[in-house]
């Protein structure tokens, strides 16, 4: 019941806040399995991302992060256990650990969402560089789509440190699907999933 | 009882407007079959005025507390806009969320219990000064000036100016009691049938570039011919109004006048950005601001020509 609610009130006020548009620039909110990797800068990421899904497709979406951070604060630990049924990663854990809680969630069916650059990101770079989790991950379950989307502003809205967000418009873009190659090196596809990020980010970024 | 009546025949009169507006662009998307984009546009652009003048007459019903909350939110959305584009850091944070939670009601609040001596200057003098001191103390000092330049220009444009329309009932003129709703009828009318005239002279008529560098697609013919008719629009709706048909003519071309100025000094702004539009907010129309503009240079003119010469 209270979840129900939260997963209403949470998407609504997300809008209100940053009258939030989705560009679905390189596909369309099917119910396809996917993972969606995004640029990292703010708490509202996933919350933005989880809003520019239709309803139908939100339930089958779980987030991934770090699992101390959802442990921080009763609220915290209700909306990610409850409401957003988020993959908890225990944080300095092996990553052997990390990519079975993921590949068991993409097992049973349901869709993720993941920041491959593994923080959010404070500095004045666009993207920092990425992680190698996202190559093991296509490695593991090559047959999935992996979708990248640009969040524009979101680090302006809310950015690290601050806890009081401020209205300002934020754009969604999905990118097209990828996958990996059977002979693609982890190189090599980490940067092409960088780059297919990076080509989504709008120009005039000043 | 006059203000009732004034009010009904002036939203028939609308009405009666949208009505035909709707029928010829029906009929033009007939007759070009729906694949004119002026045709798109046109319709999108005379839907949009039927949820404007909705909102407004809705507002209108519930007096003057409708009309602030209304313009409130106006306020809301285009500062909203406005700042998204700007080039603010981390460190003007508390700044903005100052301007959005303090700044802004409290701009409204003042104008609700009719405080004259505060807020004609609260946003120009108190935020103008205190903002810069709250970022200053964040100690990021990189494109200062232009920072807070920003953050203030929005205040002004997007609150101060945009709350000088309601703030025209708080004018209190003999002979024109209990009818102040309708200078906001005439400000928002006029000025709005200008930029629609303008449009329509523009397309019929233009020739001439009139501001090749800043808006390529307004004309001297368009200028001319909007200015004047919505002028003269502005003279035939002068019973609505405490001016004599003359002076209803002549504030109607000074407003008229700063709408298209605002319209220009906006386009500057938008260039310099780099975008086409303030947002996405309504079909045809682009953002709040780009509805707004015009509105936004005339209200603080027209509500200080009718205070010096008409309020005692």
């Amino acid at each position: 019941m209270i979840e129900r609610l939260a997963a209403t009130a949470i998407p609504v006020f997300a809008r209100l806040v940053t009258g939030v548009r989705t560009n679905w620039l390189g596909c369309k909110p099917e119910p396809v399995q996917r993972v969606y990797f995004a640029n990292h800068a703010s708490h509202g990421d996933f919350v933005l991302i989880w809003t520019s899904l239709p309803p139908a497709l939100r339930a089958a979406t779980r987030p991934v992060a770090g699992a101390d951070y959802w442990q921080k604060s009763a609220v915290r630990r209700f909306i990610g256990e409850r409401v957003f049924r988020a993959v908890a990663i225990p944080r300095g854990g092996d990553a052997q650990q990390a990519m079975e809680l993921m590949c068991d969630a993409l097992d049973r069916g349901d869709s993720l969402i993941v920041f491959p650059e593994g923080t959010r990101n404070a500095t004045d770079e666009r993207l920092l560089p990425f992680r190698s989790g996202l190559y093991w991950l296509a490695r593991a379950r090559p047959q999935i789509e992996y979708v990248p989307v640009w969040i524009a502003n979101i680090s302006r809205v809310l950015p690290k440190g601050e806890i009081l967000p401020i209205p300002l418009l934020c754009t969604l873009t999905f990118g097209a699907p990828l996958k990996i190659d059977e002979a693609e090196e982890k190189s090599a596809f980490i940067e092409r999933a960088r780059n297919a990020l990076l080509a989504l980010a709008p120009e005039c970024a000043r | 009882m006059i203000a009732r009546e004034h009010t009904l025949a002036l939203f028939a009169g609308i009405l009666g407007l949208l009505v035909v507006a709707s029928l010829v662009g029906a009929f033009l998307a007939w007759r070009s079959g729906g694949d004119s984009p002026t045709v798109v546009n046109l319709n999108a652009r005379i839907k949009a005025w039927w949820v404007m003048v909705a909102l407004i007459a809705g507002a209108f019903v519930f007096g003057k507390a409708g009309l602030i909350v209304l313009f409130a939110l106006a306020s809301f959305l285009a500062l909203r806009e406005f700042l998204t584009l700007m080039r603010t850091r981390r460190g003007d944070h508390l700044a903005i969320a100052g301007a959005f939670f303090i700044v802004l009601p409290a701009q409204y609040v003042l104008i609700s219990i009719d405080w004259y001596g505060l807020y004609s200057i609260f946003i120009p003098v108190y935020a103008f000064l205190f903002m810069p001191i709250v970022v200053a103390f964040r100690g990021d000092t990189r494109h200062f000036l232009a920072r807070i330049a920003e953050v203030q220009w929005a205040l002004m444009v997007c609150v101060f100016c945009v709350s000088h329309v309601p703030a025209l009932m708080t004018l209190s003129i003999p002979g024109y009691e209990g009818r102040q709703l309708l200078l906001i009828a005439f400000l928002v009318l006029v000025v709005q049938s200008s930029d629609v005239l303008q449009y329509v002279w523009g397309k019929l008529f233009g020739r001439h570039k009139i501001a090749p560098l800043l808006s390529p697609s307004k004309t001297v013919e368009g200028f001319a011919g909007g200015v004047l008719s919505a002028s003269a629009l502005g003279a035939a709706l002068w019973w609505i109004t405490p001016f004599s048909p003359l002076q209803a003519f002549g504030i109607a071309l000074l407003i008229n006048l700063m709408g298209f100025f605002g319209g220009l000094v906006m386009s500057a702004i938008k260039r310099d950005l780099g975008v086409k539009d303030w947002g996405h907010l309504i079909e045809g129309h682009g953002g709040m601001l780009d509805r707004l503009d015009s509105v936004i240079f005339a209200a603080p003119i027209f509500f200080h020509v009718v205070r010096y010469w008409w309020v005692p």
